[in-house]
């Protein structure tokens, strides 16, 4: 497709060769940054007016991240990458591994020259086998190429870049709980402020951003930011990758423009498997509230229109969902996950996940009590803004979203200790 | 600096004026509002992890950490809004879900954080119907108990480990409801500060195991009193229930332990009723000890030493314990003096008098200006053991960036960055005369010295800093060449533009100089074994224990007439020399005063009764002068007493040298050399039979003779086997271990330990046989 930033050249066989990646125009931009010297204020300027966001599901202006660098400080500085994608749902940070490593290893470059960090470090889920040596072997060609290391294409800029395999936590992508993993402690969140960009990884200045972002840099600083913005809409500029899953005939990663209707997504993903209804989306991964299907279908994907309907766009996981789904189990299966996940620092999150997942589960085991509804809508509340990170939110709110459209199935549970799905109630 | 400025903020509608960048807790509990918390500890670092003292900051969507929260110009805060009230009362509900509740059969009950905060801020119902977390029990030694069911995972006991102790022994494992603190691997709490972790813990998880089911905290009546075991003089508070000692904790004075306490300050009251107790007075007739009256006891030691002398008074020797109070030392120099004798000392672990000055060893500052050195040089002192809380001083002085290099003869296990030099008893003079020599001093040693780049090193490590202290400690105190090392340390001192203070061993030292428990003219600790007397007082030693050269003291005092022994202890060695044992009152028992390593008095009152028959030391001092007609000895009380001592030597101390001496090396040996340490838990009389103090891995392993590998293959000897120490006409059989941190040619014997009442001085030359 001709909007393709991501996935641009997707086409060519091998793009995760570095050859195939420079024969259509990869690492030029690299090139002309550091030969010309472009001063990174220029840089900066140009991610701000592209409107990129943090695609990793907060959607912080990429532009305005960097900025908050203070490049004259005396020290080191860091990049770090954040590539341990790990919400439910998502998938689309393992394909540009996978498929376009060279993209993210020339973002996160010209990342590491625009705040002056001499090594950038990019944390992989320690799942991803084949996509970390797809990763590796990208560093590797570049670094044969002289695009990494001492004193970069004779530019004087110096950057390594190193790959660290994460352990499997969820927690560890958040973007704090992720330093504390490379500096080789457990995985828990640290408490902000003090923010990354001015105490971050080894206590250094430290931009963290999310794979997409950084992948996206160099088509955006090579076709021009206004281009990028323009392919999406306003307060959403450029393309993004949606991760589509669930009962949906051709589900995978998809890269549209944003603002681009859920319709056209939804058919792209070939619609819903036979004989089956849609009955509900999880527009954002995991973490963003549950909104109907007959909503959901008068929607478009950009992050004001999904805040707007009550939920989040986070890091376009679509989780489409027929009407044999019954809703209390998604709740039951979603709350282990952040039960299970909770890093247990601190007690909203470490008492009250545990507590969610188990009333929850005993309403889908016919356990229900009359109260429970009002106690799971209470303590999702006691979690919500409480906590440390925002694992915390992430496991409140989709409780607080179900209730809010699906609570007869839950009330159904309870009352005839049975599920309604299914059973045409 | 923008930190300065004083700014206004507003906290339930009460103006607060304070500084810029304070913490928002600091300044609410400064002003008296009280804002939950359990993670929050003002000595340890910020976790922002229960959040119990979630507030409602104006313009901040959602509840933020008062103990995370800098304040800032105008900042508009409340602490029991309708939003903050309802973050802290879903904290406490979430904080008690997986509680045990189980208060009633809880330690912690009745001094619980948690269930103080839960009065305010808890439901009497609970919403939670499922099990609770369980988590299995671990022992982690003999002082805490464990009970990580009742945890709340404040982590206060593990960043005490990781900034306070220095010793990462506990830790969070797991994720989630499952994170539980403890050790990982199994393993015992060791570090010597580890009892704290008791206070700090908000809840009944970590408790005393020497307390366990013991007292309840309402039962319990609280005095506040001075640690007896090393110079720092920590406050406590002795904690009593019906006339008996249950437990000691500290009492917060930043000036000196800051809220902190050592183990050995704070389990060693269980030495108080040890089996060894005496509490009836006892006389020597016909080689057997029998049970007497006070009247007869008193009248044969008085007796006794007046016969003596009235003979020849040169003829009494007086040794006093620096861990007597300084109105029983004052009593004792007084009958000393009153009797016509010169001979008074309380330097028993001290061999090297030829400095023969009668200075005051102290500290020379502050306990608390030791944080704030550039630059240090201890000599001879393992500081850690000797003196748990000046170590962390010393430690928060690395932290902060200071250069400490220590010159000592053996490689200690310390929680702070140092420069090491290590070397035999001997090599230490050298080395201090290299680093004196380049330092750009003169060493005045009879042999010459070889500079090496290391003595260098250490020398510019001084030089280059705004300020340095050189200290000696016990082990210096105790090492034949004292006086030369002190006045090698001058000479530094000089060159480096630093000063030279002594760490003073024990809990009294300092007071017993400043009475002046040294002779003038007469003989020396030394001296007065060396050159046997007809008669000694005792106040408070153990012969055998807390000499520098126990065969010595046991020699000299078996062949007196009259040995008079003040005593809390009935020991072996004292059945074995004594001719008379008055039962005196033990720690908590009696009313008196120490002055610590910096000079300060502190004075505190008895807490029980003494055990049995036995009395305050200072009147059975009293009475004593009193039989034997000397004047002065009419007190009523030891504030009589203490009023006259703050009259006479209550002046601020001076820097004084403690006469340096220069010549012949004589702790050069030509076998192996003696390194012999007291260790922590030996000290003295009481915490020798602290028991669970004593079960710990520290005492258990203390009790070894220790030689590093190349040592232990030239005598044929593997670890663990047993070997017989010989030094002179001693021999003690001990259990050798094998240990890369002492120096070649030397064998750590440590003194003060069972079997090593049979040796001779702490360092000199001794064999090692297979048994």
């Amino acid at each position: 497709m001709a909007n393709e930033v991501i996935f641009k050249n997707r086409d060519l066989d091998n793009l995760w060769d570095i050859e195939q990646y420079r024969s259509r125009g990869g690492y030029e931009i690299l090139t002309r940054i550091l030969t010309e010297k472009t001063p990174p204020a220029e840089i900066i300027d140009g991610m701000k007016t592209s409107g990129l966001r943090g695609r990793g599901g907060a959607g912080f202006p990429t532009g305005l991240k960097w900025s908050f660098i203070n490049r004259s400080a005396p020290g080191d500085k860091y990049l770090v990458c954040n590539s341990d994608e790990g919400e439910p749902g998502t998938f689309k940070d393992r394909d540009i591994l996978r498929y376009n490593p060279h993209a993210l290893v020339e973002g996160m470059l010209i990342a590491s020259y625009v705040i002056d960090a001499h090594r950038a470090y990019n944390y992989i889920r320690g799942e991803f086998w084949e996509p970390y040596e797809r990763f590796q072997n990208a560093i590797d060609q570049a670094r044969a190429a002289g695009f990494v290391g001492k004193n970069i294409l004779g530019s004087g800029f110096d950057c390594e870049l190193n790959v660290h395999l994460g352990g499997g936590a969820y927690v560890c992508g958040e973007e704090t709980a992720l330093l504390e993993s490379i500096e080789g402690k457990k995985g828990q969140p640290r408490y902000k402020p003090p923010f990354p960009a001015h105490v971050g990884l080894y206590g250094c200045p430290t931009v963290i951003n999310n794979t997409e972002t950084l992948a996206s840099v160099p088509t955006i600083l090579r076709e021009g930011a206004e281009r990028f913005r323009d392919i999406g809409v306003e307060n959403s500029g450029g393309s993004k990758l949606f991760s589509i899953s669930g009962h949906v005939k051709n589900p995978g990663v998809f890269e549209l423009p944003m603002g681009t209707p859920f319709s056209e997504l939804f058919e792209l993903a070939g619609g819903m498997r036979d004989g089956s209804k849609i009955k509900a989306v999880i527009p954002g991964g995991s973490s963003s509230p549950v909104i109907p299907g007959e909503i959901m279908m008068d929607l478009t994907m950009d992050y004001d229109a999904i805040a707007k309907a009550g939920s989040m766009l986070g890091s376009g996981a679509v989780i489409v969902m027929d009407e044999s789904t019954c809703m209390v189990k998604v709740l039951d299966r979603m709350g282990y996950f952040y039960h299970e996940e909770s890093c247990g620092q601190c007690t909203p999150c470490r008492e009250g996940t545990g507590w969610l997942y188990r009333i929850v589960h005993r309403i889908e085991n016919g356990q229900g009590r009359p109260e429970d509804i009002d106690l799971l809508m209470d303590v999702q509340n006691r979690i919500r803004g409480k906590t440390i990170c925002a694992l915390g939110d992430a496991a409140a709110m989709p409780v607080a979203g179900m209730l809010r459209y699906y609570q007869d199935e839950f009330q159904y549970h309870i009352d005839h200790k049975k599920c309604m799905a299914g059973t045409g109630a | 600096m923008s930190e300065e400025k004083t700014i206004t903020i507003e906290v339930d509608g009460q103006p607060l004026e304070t500084k810029a960048g304070a913490l928002l807790i600091d300044v609410t509990d400064a002003a008296g509002i009280n804002i939950p918390r359990f993670c929050y500890h003002d000595k340890l670092s910020i976790a922002a992890s229960c959040r119990m003292c979630l507030v409602e900051v104006a313009k901040v969507p959602k509840p933020i950490p008062a103990c995370a929260t800098q304040v800032m110009d105008g900042m508009v805060v409340q602490t029991r809004s309708p939003m903050a009230l309802a973050a802290q009362k879903a904290t406490m509900e979430f904080l008690l879900i997986n509680h045990p509740l189980d208060c009633p059969v809880c330690d912690q009950g009745g001094e619980c954080e948690l269930q103080d905060v839960a009065m305010g801020y808890g439901s009497d119902v609970t919403r939670f119907v499922e099990g609770k977390r369980v988590i299995p029990e671990n022992n982690i030694g003999p002082l805490i108990a464990t009970d990580m069911t009742r945890c709340i995972h404040c982590t206060r006991c593990v960043r005490f480990g990781d900034e306070v102790a220095g010793m990462r022994e506990m830790g969070a494992t797991g994720r989630g409801e499952h994170m539980t603190i403890g050790t990982f691997v199994a393993h015992n709490i060791n570090s010597e500060l580890s009892g704290n972790v008791i206070d700090l813990c908000p809840v009944g998880a970590l408790t005393s195991k020497p307390f366990q089911y013991r007292a309840r905290a309402w039962e319990l009546t609280r005095h506040t009193g001075v640690a007896p075991h090393d110079s720092v003089g920590s406050n406590i508070q002795i904690h009593t229930r019906r006339g008996e000692v249950m437990r000691v904790h500290p009492h917060s004075n930043d000036a000196i332990n800051e809220v902190w306490l050592s183990d050995r300050d704070r389990f060693s009251y269980e030495g108080i009723k040890s089996e060894e107790r005496l509490t009836q007075p006892l006389i020597k007739k016909d080689g057997e000890w029998v049970e007497t009256s006070w009247e007869e006891a008193l009248e044969t030691a008085a007796s006794g030493l007046r016969e003596i002398a009235s003979a020849d008074a040169d003829q009494i020797g007086t040794l006093v314990s620096p861990t007597a109070t300084l109105e029983e030392i004052a009593l004792a120099q007084k009958i000393t003096e009153g009797l016509g004798s010169p001979n008074i000392d309380y330097r028993l672990r001290q061999e090297d008098f030829r400095g023969n000055s009668r200075a005051v060893p102290w500290l020379g500052q502050s306990i608390a200006s030791l944080e704030d050195v550039d630059s240090a040089l201890l000599i001879g002192s393992n500081i850690r053991k000797d003196q748990p809380l000046l170590a962390h001083r010393v430690r928060k002085a690395a932290l902060k960036g200071a250069k400490i290099q220590l010159v000592n003869p053996l490689q200690l296990d310390l929680h702070f960055d140092a420069a090491q030099m290590v070397s035999d008893p001997a090599g230490m003079v050298r080395n201090l005369a290299a680093i004196a020599e380049a330092a750009g001093g003169s060493h005045h040693l009879t042999e010459q010295i070889e500079v090496t780049d290391e003595h260098k090193a250490v020398a510019e490590g001084l030089k280059c800093s705004k300020s340095t202290v050189i200290l000696l400690g016990n082990i210096a105190q105790s090492h034949p060449d004292f006086t030369i090392l002190y006045g090698l340390a001058s000479v530094i001192a000089k060159a480096a533009d630093a000063f030279v203070g002594v760490i003073p061993m024990a809990a009294n030292s300092v007071g017993a100089a400043v009475v002046g428990a040294i002779p003038n003219k007469g003989l020396n600790a030394h001296a007065m074994l060396e050159n046997p007397r007809k008669g000694y007082l005792l106040l408070g030693i153990e012969p055998g224990l807390d000499i520098n050269n126990p065969a010595l003291a046991r020699a000299a005092m078996s062949g007196a007439e009259t040995v008079v022994a003040i005593t809390a202890y009935r020991s072996p060695c004292l059945e074995e020399t004594a001719s008379v044992m008055l039962p005196m009152a033990a720690f908590g028992e009696t009313s008196g005063s120490f002055v610590n390593a910096e000079g300060r008095w502190q004075s505190f009152s008895g807490t029980t009764g003494p055990a049995g028959e036995s009395r305050p030391g200072w009147k059975i001092l009293r009475v004593l002068g009193n039989l034997m007609d000397i004047s002065g000895f009419d007190y009523s009380s030891s504030e009589e007493i203490l009023d006259e001592l703050r009259g006479a030597h209550g002046g601020e101390l001076q820097v004084a040298s403690l006469g340096a001496a220069k010549g012949k090396i004589r702790s050069a040996v030509t076998g192996l050399a003696r390194i012999g340490e007291t260790p922590i838990y030996a000290a003295d009389a009481l915490v020798r039979r602290a028991a669970s103090l004593q079960e710990t891995e520290e005492a258990r392993d203390a009790a070894v003779a220790r030689v590093n590998p190349s040592v232990a293959a030239d005598a044929g000897l593997l670890d663990g086997e047993k070997v017989a120490v010989v030094q002179g006409e001693g021999r003690a059989e001990m259990v050798l271990k094998v240990d890369a941190n002492i120096p070649d040619g030397c064998v750590w014997v440590p003194a003060a330990v069972p079997g090593s009442e049979s040796l001779g001085d702490q360092f000199g030359e001794l064999s090692l046989e297979k048994v």
